[in-house]
C-alpha cells in the first residue's frame, strides 16, 4: 500500500522533495514500517528521524496522524485506517523553536 | 596559485568566499545547507574540488556532505558514527561515570595525499576515519580506549575532539586534542596513542600537572616543522619543540592568555597568531578591542595587530576552529567571529578588512589556496 508522508522543511530540502511524499509499504502498515520505507526511498534521511544506533525517534520530532499524537506509541503500532487508505497523511513534525 | 577559497561554517549554514590572489574583491556563495549548524568544512589538499562538510542540528542529528566540484553541488554521504564495541564511560561534569554518546562531528581532516581518506573528530571524544570518500566511517578505537579514557571529562562546550594534525613528513604520526582531556600523539596511524601534556599546568583540575584532564583549545603546526607545536590552552599559550613530549609557556606579554584559536604563518615557522579573549567567564576581547596578536619569535614576544579591526565596543568571540592561513607568498590570515564577521588580511596581519560582516555566528574558517 502507498502511504502519504509529510516532512518538515529541513528534511524536504535534504531529500529534495515537496511537502509530501508517498512511500510503498509491504506488509503491515506500522509506524516503523513507514519510516523504514521512507529511509529506503530517501537514504539521505537515514539517521535524521531515528537515531541510527538506538532506532529511537529523535527527541525534537513528533509523529502525528488524524489529529492524534502517535509519538510515544511503539514502532509496531498500526497506522490509522485513514492513513492506510491514503485519505490522510502521516506527519513527521519538528518541535517549534525560536532562534 | 591564482586565488583562495575560504570555507566558513556557521550556526545557520555554510558560506564560501572566493577571491583572486590579491584578495581584495570577494564573491560570496551561500548559505549552503541554510538553517543547519555547520561545525566544520574542509577541502582535500590532494584534490581541492573535494570538500567535506559536517552538517547537523539538534532536531535531525548528524549529516555529512561532500562536494566534488569545489562546493557548487553537494552529495549526502554516510553519517553513521558507531563506537567500536561497548563504549564504556567517561567522567561527567559532576565526576560521575557517564556513557560515551555520539553527538556531532567537530572537525574533519582530509588526508594530505588521498581525497577519499578523511579523519573526523567527534563528540563524545573519538576519532573516526573514512577510506571511501565519506560513505562509511569507522572508529580508530585505540584513542577512546586509552587507559585514561574513563577519566576524561567534558569542557563547557562538550567533550569534543576538535584538533587533528597530520605530520606531512610521516602520515602515520598525528596529533589530536580533546577538551578536556588534553593532547595525544600517535605514531602508527591511530592504533595507539600517547598523552603529550607534560609541562601543561591547569589550576582548574585537582592535580594541575596531571597527565590528562587539560582543556586544550587548539594546536597548530607549521608543515615544515612537525616537531614544533603551538597550543592555545584554556589559559596559557604553550610551545613544544619535541613533538609534544614537553611544553613550555610562551604567553609572554599577551594582555590575557585565554583564547581559542592559534595558527602559524604559512611561510615563517616562527610567526604565530592568537586572538586573546578576556577570560573563561567573559568570552570577548579585553577592553572591547578586537586584536590579533602576532609573535615573530615563536611566542613570548607579541605585538597587537589592530589596523582594520574594531577597537571599541567589540564583544565577539573567535572560536577554536575559526582561524586559517593561506599559502600565498604574502601570507593571508582569516578569522571569523561569533558576531558573524569574517576578517581577512592579505599581508600577514598588518592590515585587516571584513570580507563579510553579517553572517550567522561563525563556527569554523578554513582556506584553500587554489
Amino acid at each position: 500500500m502507498t502511504i502519504r508522508v509529510e516532512l518538515p522543511a529541513h528534511l524536504r530540502n535534504l531529500a529534495r522533495v515537496g511537502q509530501e511524499v508517498s512511500v510503498d509499504v509491504g506488509g503491515r502498515a506500522t509506524m516503523g514500517a513507514v519510516i523504514d520505507a521512507l529511509e529506503a526511498s530517501y537514504p539521505m534521511l537515514v539517521g535524521t528521524i531515528r537515531d541510527q544506533s538506538t532506532r529511537q525517534r529523535r527527541p525534537y520530532l513528533r509523529f502525528y496522524a488524524c489529529e492524534q499524537d502517535l509519538s510515544h506509541e511503539p514502532p509496531e503500532t498500526l497506522l490509522p485506517d485513514a492513513v492506510i487508505t491514503g485519505k490522510e497523511p502521516f506527519l513527521v513534525i519538528g518541535a517549534m523553536s525560536g532562534g | 596559485m591564482s586565488g583562495v577559497r575560504v570555507l566558513v561554517g556557521t550556526r545557520k549554514g555554510a558560506f564560501i568566499l572566493t577571491a583572486d590572489g590579491k584578495r581584495q574583491n570577494w564573491s560570496v556563495s551561500g548559505p549552503h545547507f541554510g538553517g543547519w549548524e555547520i561545525y566544520h568544512l574542509k577541502g582535500s589538499p590532494a584534490d581541492p574540488n573535494r570538500i567535506y562538510v559536517s552538517q547537523g542540528s539538534s532536531w535531525f542529528g548528524q549529516l555529512m556532505q561532500r562536494s566534488s566540484d569545489g562546493g557548487q553541488t553537494w552529495e549526502t554521504v554516510g553519517n553513521k558514527f558507531a563506537y567500536e564495541g561497548t563504549p564504556g564511560t567517561h567522567q561527567w561534569y559532576d565526576g560521575t561515570p557517564h556513557p560515551w554518546e555520539f553527538k556531532r562531528v567537530w572537525h574533519l581532516e582530509p588526508s594530505l595525499s588521498d581525497p577519499d581518506v578523511v579523519h573526523a573528530g567527534v563528540e563524545d571524544a573519538a576519532l573516526f576515519k573514512t577510506n571511501d570518500g565519506g560513505q562509511t566511517w569507522s572508529e580508530l578505537p585505540g584513542l577512546r580506549t586509552h587507559q585514561s579514557g574513563p577519566h576524561w571529562a567534558p569542557g563547557a562546550g562538550g567533550m569534543c575532539l576538535h584538533t587533528i594534525l597530520i605530520d606531512p613528513s610521516k602520515a602515520e604520526r598525528m596529533f589530536i586534542a580533546i577538551s578536556a582531556a588534553g593532547a595525544f600523539r600517535t605514531e602508527d596511524g591511530g592504533a595507539s596513542w600517547t598523552p603529550i601534556n607534560r609541562g601543561l599546568r591547569s589550576e582548574q583540575i585537582p592535580n594541575p600537572e596531571a597527565e590528562v584532564g587539560h582543556c586544550v583549545h587548539r594546536i597548530a603546526m607549521h608543515r615544515s616543522r612537525s616537531k614544533t607545536l603551538f597550543m592555545q590552552k584554556h589559559w596559557d599559550v604553550m610551545r613544544s619543540d619535541d613533538g609534544g613530549d614537553s611544553w613550555r609557556e610562551v604567553s609572554g606579554n599577551l594582555p590575557t592568555d585565554f583564547g581559542f584559536v592559534i595558527d602559524v604563518h604559512a611561510q615563517e615557522p616562527e610567526t604565530i597568531y592568537v586572538v586573546p579573549i578576556k577570560s573563561d567567564s567573559e568570552h570577548y576581547p579585553p577592553d572591547g578591542k578586537l586584536r590579533v596578536y602576532r609573535s615573530r619569535t615563536g611566542g613570548s614576544e607579541w605585538e597587537a595587530l589592530t589596523n582594520g579591526l574594531p577597537q571599541r565596543d567589540c564583544y565577539v568571540n573567535v572560536l577554536r576552529d575559526a582561524m586559517a592561513v593561506d599559502a600565498l607568498d604574502t601570507c593571508g590570515i582569516y578569522f571569523g567571529t561569533t558576531g558573524g564577521q569574517v576578517y581577512g588580511s592579505a599581508n600577514a596581519g598588518d592590515t585587516w578588512a571584513p570580507i563579510v560582516r553579517d553572517l550567522p555566528p561563525v563556527l569554523s574558517v578554513e582556506v584553500q589556496t587554489l
